[in-house]
């Protein structure tokens, strides 16, 4: 096999089997490095996060008029004011029509396709599904400006079409796609004997799906809508875009009470609107930070409120999908 | 009245009964009478059709994609496979019973419930009725006393034996005439099969019963008359004292002497 004698040969074995070795630690840590950079993003993210939105935090910050008052006034001369109750609403009523919306039609056609349609059906619908995951969310945004815009004002005469029920309906749309793939996930993951079981004694299709199917599949669509809300939650551009971007809570004490023809704005949409003219200031001598300061800082602020109410979102559908494995 | 008396005696009537999954020919022309009233057992080597067989009776058998029946099979008089019959109603005459007990994961109330539910238009059951019919099922099955107290747990937590015995008890409610069973014992330890099998002796004369089981023993102990399969082909029809101690056709003494299977 090795055509030099003695001493060289046994070299050359050697060499090649530390390059063996070396390689091979090589690759294995390359690829620890990759599973390790995961993590460290996310921290790195946080990290930076928390560290632009700090100052504010120690000097500005007081947590009871940051949450309870709608007033926003960041930029004013004399009277700086940091309350984020409006924008806080102003999500959590976007996000509420988009459930209204996306909810009911996603688990519908969660069930179609896991349940009532044949197999080219459901693999046209996942096509379609898909189709409708990629579109950008500054197209929806767009859709929005242009389509439901004037449609809205065309059926209830509102003055002005950007508002709750727009934002709404196009971030319920924008949700449908994940909310209707984890569904269906959840729902061919019910056990075939529990489904054979119930035809047996002679149930309908229907009768399946709403006594067996859906009581078995309950905590996935449970995480499938909880996806959804953070989708919701989470979405930028496309609300930039429809909710109209004003300052307002759309309750009152007048009925309806609730008036999802108001515009309002969302705590996503004020970061990317406000982030471009908030300059980034350092800090001076004496361990203060000018006025000015406070504004790019309280936008990282409202950035870690996002961060902790997606996270909790997250967290809770994965520990129920979790859970959900476990009991298999 | 000739008729009716026909039917009062065989509780399934099957005529050059084919089916293919795909291309395969699992059942090759059956033509058998089962009796009613009786235990009737279905024997034979793994692979042989038994389990087909039996899901014919009651159109399981639709729930693949790929399968193709023809021939005709009678249940009580009435062809199955006509266009007009309701698969719903045909599941609550004859009822059937798994390899693997496969509880609903719901209540054992509900469990039993569940074909009543199914099977009556909606507000049309009162509570006191369900009730009624749940605690008369379970006692059928002697599973009354030790569950009475916790009605409300899920069936999926019983022990397998109490599992296959509330597979039973949630058919009885709807009154089935048949009760189809495909190897119900063999997923139990041998205290399980003896109590189900005792429960099957008790259920006898009250429902016409046709169980597919793999144990020659259990055919014998429980069984007045045995179906012998071979190929998709029934091979032999007769009683199960005959079929064990003077089989007519060589594969059957062969397969009992268990020279394969
Ligand atoms: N869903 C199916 N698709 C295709 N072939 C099947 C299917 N079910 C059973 N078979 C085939 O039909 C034959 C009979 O099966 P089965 O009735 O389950 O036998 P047994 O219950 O006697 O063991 C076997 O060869 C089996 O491979
Ligand atoms: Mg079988």
């Amino acid at each position: 096999m090795c055509a030099l004698r003695g001493p060289v040969c046994s070299f050359l074995t050697r060499l090649r089997r530390i390059l063996r070795i070396v390689s091979e630690r090589t690759i294995v840590s390359l690829i620890f490095l990759c599973g390790v950079s995961a993590v460290i993003f996310v921290f790195g993210i946080f990290f930076f996060v928390f560290r632009e939105g700090a100052p504010f935090l120690r000097h500005g910050f007081d947590a009871k008029e940051f949450f309870l008052s709608p007033d926003w006034y960041p930029t004013s001369a004399t009277n700086k004011r940091y309350g984020i109750l409006a924008q806080l609403i102003g999500t959590g009523t976007v996000t509420l029509v988009a459930m209204l919306v996306a909810v009911p039609f996603s688990l519908g056609a969660g069930i179609f396709i896991a349940e009532f349609c044949g197999k080219k059906t459901r693999e046209i619908m996942k096509i379609l599904i898909e189709l409708l995951a990629a579109i950008p969310s500054v197209v929806w945004g767009f859709i929005g400006l242009m389509v439901m815009n004037p449609l809205i004002i065309w059926l209830t005469g509102a003055p002005i079409g950007l508002n709750v029920l727009n934002a709404g309906v196009i971030v319920g749309l924008m949700s449908v796609p994940i909310i209707v793939t984890i569904a269906e996930d959840a729902i061919r993951a019910v056990p075939d004997t529990y489904i054979e079981a119930a035809e047996a004694l002679g149930a309908t299709r229907w009768q399946l799906v709403r006594k067996v199917i859906l009581p078995a599949a309950k905590s996935g669509l449970l995480a499938a809508v909880l996806l959804g809300v953070g989708r919701a939650v989470g979405e930028t551009m496309a609300v930039l875009m429809c909710t109209g971007h004003s300052i307002n809570i759309p309750f009152d004490g007048k009925a309806p009470f609730f008036h999802v023809l108001d515009s309002v704005r969302t705590l996503t949409a004020t970061i990317a609107a406000e982030m471009g003219e908030a300059p980034r200031l350092e800090v001076n001598a004496d361990g203060t930070f000018p006025a000015e300061a406070l504004h790019y800082q309280s936008l990282f602020v409202i950035g870690i409120v996002l961060f902790a109410v997606t996270f909790v979102i997250n967290v809770t559908a994965d520990l129920i999908v979790k859970g959900i494995r476990k009991r298999k | 009245m000739a008729a009716n008396q026909q039917h009062a005696e065989y509780a399934i009537e099957t005529s050059n009964l084919n089916l293919w999954y795909g291309d395969f020919q699992a059942l090759l022309n059956v033509c058998t009478k089962i009796k009613a009233g009786i235990i009737t057992g279905l024997i034979g080597p793994s692979g042989c059709g038994k389990t087909t067989l039996l899901r014919c009776f009651n159109r399981m058998n639709e729930r693949f994609e790929n399968v193709r029946v023809e021939g005709s099979v009678e249940i009580l008089g009435s062809n199955i496979y006509d266009p007009e019959v309701s698969v719903v109603e045909l599941r609550k005459r004859v009822g059937m019973v798994f390899q693997r007990p496969n509880p609903l994961p719901l209540s054992i109330y509900d469990n039993v419930a569940f074909g009543l539910k199914v099977h009556s238009p909606w507000r049309s059951l009162y509570k006191d009725d369900i009730d009624a019919a749940v605690e008369k099922a379970l006692e059928e099955v002697f599973l009354l006393d030790s569950v009475k107290d916790q009605l409300h747990r899920k069936g999926t937590d019983l022990q397998l034996e109490q599992q296959q015995k509330l597979c039973i008890a949630r058919l009885l409610p709807l009154k089935p005439e048949l009760l189809l069973m495909d190897e119900p014992c063999s997923a139990l330890d041998a205290a399980g099969t003896e109590a189900v099998e005792d429960l099957l002796l008790s259920l006898r004369g009250r429902y016409t019963i046709v169980i597919v089981t793999h144990n020659m023993a259990q055919a014998r102990r429980i069984s007045d008359e045995c179906i012998y399969m071979l190929n998709g082909k029934l091979i032999e029809h007769g009683e199960t004292s005959d079929i064990f101690l003077n089989p007519k056709d060589k594969r059957t003494e062969e397969y009992i002497e268990g020279r394969y299977g």
